[in-house]
Parts: structure tokens; sequence; C-alpha cells
């Protein structure tokens, strides 16, 4: 019934094992697919872009004139996880983000980890995201990040392995809860079918954590949003709506008397919790960039006085940087004395001759990226480029060899994925949102975002991703 | 709540309702254009500038004044400020800002009206008449989930606040702009309200009444014939006709006292409350034989003046606060 292209063997492929078989886990959602025409899912994908675009679900990409606002494009082919792997993966976030809790921690305060001598002074310190201001600085329940999305992939040996942890403002989770909605709307029979793990609570535990963070009686939380114009206006209004709280913008915030404010209909309300998706340099005029017109300002002073939480802290990114990305597996060794459960990918660090040297040999092998670079931006993917654009970016790492790392190219799984074709392998990654408050928290689920290029190993949106449901299957 | 967040909400609703008047009277403009006697008659067809502000804007633009060149400008034309299209994108980007206050169904309608608008101008129109009614059909439709879904809270006050101080002084210009019209050509026949014998004015109220949806209710309430004198009283005293600048008034001061407000003296909304009652009350109290008295056009040029000043007061109080 339909083109069902095989996956290359070099690579997992969620569904299909190599010979073609169908892996188990599988096998009702293949039976199903096999009774449906192709008019009938063409019918559904079409419905589905429809509402999508309807409910406005859609992102900015910067530098696009026309293209001012646009639909993720959602893929009806679901990513199923089976209920072992994700109790393993589970286990494995929370080490990793208490970990990386811990380290915050540490590097603002007493600087054990580099007294030890397991993380250079100068990758902590001489980082653009290290915060002096934050040193020293006691926040409740000692939590930096009470948000973290951190991205897994899952490499051809079957192995899920860490590509990065987002611990800035992570993006995506409307998107999770936004595709669960639409599956369900379209495919009901199926999920008679699976168990599979509910995701829609995630705003309540959210809240949750949020109102956690204060120590004030009873905290009134808000969504602080750079605007209409941000690429993920969408989701911050989304949350705040889901959440019952204010969606503000900076212009709605003032300090007065060491507390902050918004404006209402009826005067002043004091703000306890920020759960902020603007970046740490545009929080606060007087203290960081200047020309932010997206801030408050004094609102670091408020912060400092500890009469406000920002969710995420201040600070966070020196922990998510690429360059502090390879200790990660030391911090939880150190912190938590235990084996780390989830790996990282091999990562050569372009500042240490010996391994820069390696890269700039192997560089038409190799991932090499920007050690401060995000959404796919500024990054080569060796086998997938020109030998023009490899010698171009051999130069740039030969200029500034500290900004960079590289990673060996990922096997990147693969799941069936709508194409004009018929259905074909895609390569696909799994951002899971750890929430980290009273207790660290999460739903069972996450982003699953689609290269939808053949062969293509970028999944960012802003890359021409798209996004699929992630189902989780209950034990 | 807060006060950007009220203020795009009263404009939102605002810019909805000011596109729906525009299309009921870009509709009798062009009612009024195909009857014979109206032909090439100029004062019709420049009313819709008149009214919104764009007499200058359109000649800057457009050497003549014909029926299609006017269609063009106030519906479609996505440069000009006082279009329905960019009534709708207005509405639709304050809609954008808030959505987290409004329903879904609210505003998967906005969003729907402006993404099929927008296409309109490259695509075109099956026709003008079809095109009002678009307009029309998807202004009910997002006031109709409005009333049906939203939570009876601040957010919906403010967006029925915007729609009725909208509607007051759309249908007051309007008033002024037909009855000028329709007037001096029978200034020097008989009284305004002698009744409308004549063919041309008889279309020409039946027009201004069809366009605010008081056609009917004209027949019902007073079961006569046609004049200036009973449309005046409909359209500005009546409280049972939803488009009449009475009725407005009524219901605004009806939503003041459930905007939540901050405990005595420091209610902002007190002087807002006040200028909105002494309004309904001067329209609760008013004849027609006042109005008449004053002149129609001098009387509704004091009303748009109060009224301007009440939207005032509410920007003040509760939408630009502290």
């Amino acid at each position: 019934m339909h083109a069902l292209t095989l996956p290359a063997p070099s690579h997992y492929d969620e569904m299909l094992l190599p010979s073609g078989a169908i892996r188990p886990h599988y096998q009702p959602f293949a039976n199903w697919l096999h009774a449906q025409t192709p008019e009938a899912l063409a019918k559904k994908r079409a419905e589905a872009d429809l509402l999508f675009h309807k409910v406005g679900i859609t992102f900015a990409v910067y530098g696009d004139e026309a293209g001012a606002e646009r639909l993720i494009p959602f893929d009806t082919v679901p990513r199923i996880v089976p209920a072992s792997e994700w109790q393993m993966l589970e286990a494995g976030l929370r080490q990793r983000v208490s970990a990386l809790n811990r380290f915050l921690w540490d590097i603002y305060h007493d600087h054990e980890i580099i007294k030890a001598g397991l993380v250079p002074a100068e990758q902590v310190f001489a980082n653009a995201q290290y915060q002096p201001a934050m040193q020293g600085l006691d926040l409740p329940h000692g939590i930096y990040a009470h948000i973290t999305g951190v991205d897994l992939i899952r490499h051809a040996d079957g192995g899920y392995y860490v590509l990065e942890d987002n611990l800035r403002v992570p993006s995506g989770v409307s998107y999770m809860l936004e595709n669960r909605k639409m599956m369900m709307r379209l495919f009901p029979e199926l999920f008679a079918q699976y168990p599979v793990a509910p995701v829609a609570h995630y705003p309540t535990l959210l809240l949750n954590t949020l109102r956690h963070a204060s120590v004030a009686d009873s905290p009134t939380v808000v969504v602080l949003t750079p605007g209409p114009f941000n690429s993920a206006y969408f989701e911050h209004a989304f949350l705040a709506q889901q959440m019952g709280v204010e969606l503000v913008e900076g212009q709605d915030l003032f300090v007065k008397d060491d507390y902050l404010y918004m404006r209402t209909t009826v005067g002043p309300r004091r703000v306890d919790v920020i759960y902020r998706r603007i970046d740490d340099a545009f929080l606060d005029p007087l203290a960081f960039r200047a020309d932010s017109m997206l801030g408050v300002p004094g609102l670091l002073s408020v912060y400092k006085q500890g009469n406000l939480i920002l969710a995420n802290a201040i600070g966070t990114g020196v922990a998510d940087d690429k360059s502090i990305y390879p200790y990660v597996p030391e911090m939880i060794r150190f912190y938590l004395g235990e084996e780390p459960i989830l790996h990282n990918v091999p990562t050569w660090q372009c500042r240490k001759p010996a391994e820069l040297d390696h890269v700039l040999t192997h560089m038409a092998e190799l991932v090499v990226k920007e050690v401060h670079g995000a959404g796919g931006y500024g990054m080569l993917v060796g086998p997938a480029s020109t030998a023009a654009e490899v010698e171009d970016f051999r130069l740039r790492v030969r200029a500034n060899p500290a900004n960079y790392i590289a990673q060996p190219t990922l096997c990147l799984s693969s799941c069936p994925t709508f194409v004009e074709s018929g259905i074909a392998p895609r390569h696909i990654d799994l951002r899971p949102f750890v929430l980290t408050g009273r207790e660290t928290t999460m739903v069972a689920g996450g982003l699953t975002r689609v290269a939808l290029k053949a062969g293509s190993l970028v999944v960012n949106s802003s890359q021409g991703g798209g996004t699929k449901d992630t189902w989780v299957l209950e034990a | 709540m807060l006060s950007r967040t009220a203020s795009q909400l009263y404009w939102m609703s605002r810019y909805l309702e000011r596109a729906e008047n525009l299309v009921r009277m870009l509709d009798v403009t062009h009612s009024l254009s195909l009857l014979p006697q109206s032909r090439g008659a100029l004062t019709e067809l420049a009313a819709p500038l008149a009214v919104t502000g764009s007499l200058d804007a359109f000649h800057a633009r457009h050497s003549r004044l014909d029926s299609e060149q006017l269609f063009n400008f106030m519906a479609l034309d996505q440069d000009n400020p006082a279009s329905v299209l960019s009534c709708l994108r207005f509405a639709r980007e304050n809609a954008h800002a808030v959505r987290g206050q409004i329903t879904a169904e609210m505003w998967e309608a906005i969003n729907a009206s402006w993404l099929e608008a927008k296409e309109m101008p490259r695509r075109g129109i099956p026709s003008v008449s079809a095109f009002f009614d678009w307009v029309k059909e998807r202004s009910h439709l997002f006031r109709g989930a409005t009333y049906g879904t939203l939570q009876r809270n601040d957010a919906y006050c403010f967006i029925r606040l915007g729609t009725f101080i909208e509607r007051a002084d759309n249908t007051a210009r309007l008033l002024d702009v037909k009855s000028q019209l329709i007037a001096p050509a029978q200034a020097n026949l008989m009284p305004v309200d002698a009744p409308a014998e004549s063919a041309p004015d008889f279309y020409a109220w039946s027009a201004l009444l069809r366009s605010l949806s008081a056609f009917e209710a004209y027949h019902a309430a007073y079961r006569d014939s046609l004049d200036g004198r009973r449309v005046t009283e409909l359209l500005i005293l009546r409280p049972d006709v939803p488009r009449s600048l009475r009725a407005c008034c009524d219901e605004i001061r009806a939503i003041l006292p459930q905007i939540e407000a901050a405990e005595g003296a420091l209610d902002a909304g007190r002087h807002v409350k006040q200028l909105a009652g002494k309004l309904a009350v001067q329209l609760e109290y008013g004849s027609v034989d006042e109005i008449m008295a004053l002149g129609l056009h001098d009387w509704l040029t004091g009303f748009l003046t109060r009224s301007a000043r009440l939207g005032e007061a509410i920007r003040a109080a509760y939408l630009e606060a502290n």
C-alpha cells in the first residue's frame, strides 16, 4: 500500500530492523498503517496542517523577510520509545541535570571542581557566559536550572548519547504538547492500541516548579517574553495561558523600593517569580546590555537582594556551553559519586593542540561547531560539505581554535517519515524537558525533531526541520 | 490584568468593530451608487472617505473617484491604514499579542479571518457584496465565539468596552455624513422631518437603516413610512436597537462597574464611570425635538466630542495605568 523506503544499514532505525522486519513495539502501528489508504492519510496530514495554521502554532525564522511566521512541519508517524528505554533515559536525565545544578552552585561559590583540577579555571571564568554578578549569591534551594532541555540522539550502536544540554531558555515544549493533542485528534484508534504515557500535565508541573522556587508564601509567577516578534512567542503565550499566569513584556514591569512590580488595570502588583524567555544579556539594561529594550532597569538589584526568582537563574549558560560539555561526565562522578548513565558524544577540544591537529586532519569526516553557537548556525558537517566549505572552515578554526569543538559525524537514528515519494527514513533527535524544584520531575516524552531533507542530520526548525509526536510507552 | 493586555484586548475589538462598520458603510454607498439618480454622485462616493478622514490620502493616490477605486482603496488597500484589510490586520496583531487571554475559538476565528483576507488583494474577490457579507460574517463569528466561550472576566469587559465605544462612534459618524448628504437636497423643498416621499430619499434612508441592520426594527417600531426624523430617533435614542447610540452607551455604563477596581479613592475608573453615566443619561432623557432644534449635525458633533473624551478617560484609567 505504501512505498516504505528501507533505511541505510549504516544507522539505527527506530521502526525497522536491518532485515526490513518491524521492531516489536512498532508492529501494531505497522499493521494499522498497512490498513490505511494513502489518500486517507494524505487527508489527515492536510487536516493537521490546516489545524496548526488556524491555531497559529508558528515560529519566526530570523533573516527571512517573506516568511515572518511559518508552521513547523509536523509528521504524523510517531516516534515510539519502549518503557525500558525511557526508564534508563529518565534516570540518566535526573542524574545529569542534578550534577549540572551542583556544578553551577559550585562555580558561583567555592570552585571545588576547579580546585580539584577537573575543569580548567579559564574554561569557566573566561567564558562569556560566566556572570561574575552571580558569584557568592545564594539562590533558594540552590537551584540554577529550573527548566532543562537535553538533546539526545541514538547512534548506530543503538545507544543514546547526549548531544547538548540547554540550560538557558530551552524551547519546544509547546510542540511536544500540541503534537500530542493533534495525534489524539487525528488517530484516536492508535491510542486504544498503545499505552502512551500522557504529557498534558507538563504546565502543572512547570507551575509547581516555579512556585517552589520562591520562598514567598503565595508567589506571583509571570512569563517574561521579548514580545510577539520573537520566534518562540507562540510558546510563551501558550505556557502562560496553560499555567494561568500573566505573560509580561519588559515594558509591563518596573522596580520600586527593591521589589519588582507589574503595571495592571488596578495599579502595581508585586512579582515574585519570572519564568523568563529572554537571554541574560537583555534582562536589565543597567547591568547588562544598555541597548536592551526587552528588560527591566534595576531588575538585577532586586534579584541580588533575594526579592525575585528568575527561572532559569542568571549565568546558567556557562554550564551548557560546548566547551564545558566534555566535562559533564566528570561532574557526575565528582558531585554525585556515580558513573554517568547517559553518555557524551566523544568530543575533540580544538583549544588542546593535540586534538586540534586531529580535527584539522580529519575535518572532512567530522562535525565542527562553534562553542557558543546555537540553532544549527555556525557549524560544519564535514561529510555533507564541499571541499571549499571544509577549507573555509579549516581557516576559521585555525584562526581561533578555542572557539571550536569537533565530534564524529554521528549517525542519528532514523524514523519513517512522510515525504513526497511515500514513507522514507529521516534522521531524528529527542529533547526531553527536566524540571528541578522541590523534586526533579519530567513528563514521559519530549520533542522529537526530524530532518526532513534526505540524508540531512540538521534537525533545527530554523534549518528546515520538522517535529513528530513522541510516544513513551508505559510499562 | 496587565494594562498593556487590557489595551490590546480593547483595540482588538475596536478594530474588528471598525472593519465591520466600514463594510456596512461601503455597502450602503455601493447600493446607492447603483441607483440611476446617484450615478456619478461624487458626494455619495466621498462619504466613506470623509467619515474615516481619508479624503486627502485617497486623492494623493488616485486621480479619479469612482466606485471601483473607492472600493479598492477602502476595502483591500493594505497601504491605507483605514482600509478594512488594515483594520483586520491590526485586530489580528492585537489578538496575537494577547492570545493567552482569549480562547482558542476566538483566536482561530480572528486568525483565520486575517489569513483569508490577506490573500484577497492577490486572488481577487467574487464580488463586492460577497466581500461585505464575508466581513460581517467573520465579525459575527468572532463576537459569537467571545460570547459563547470567554470567561466573564476583565478580558471580556475590555473586549466589549472596545466594541461599544467604537460602534457608538461609527454610528454617529455614519448618521452625520448621510444626513448631510440627504438634507441639503431637501432643504429648499421641505423640512428635514417631512416624509421621504421622493424615491431618492426613500432609498437613502432605507440604505442607511439597512447598513445598520435596523430596517426591520424601524418598521416594527413605527409601522409607518420612512422619514428622517424617525430614523434619527431610532438610531440615536431607541434603547432596543443594538447599533443605536443609546444602546451602545447603556452597554458601556453597564460594563464599567464589572471591571475590577482598586478600593475607594484609588479607583482610577471613577472618572470614567461619571463620564459614561452622563452620556447615557443624556440619551435616556433626550428627545428628538431637542436634537432637531439644535440641528442634527451640531448635536452629533457634540456627541462625538463627549464620546472621544470618554475614550480618553478609559485610556488614562486602565490602558496606560501607573
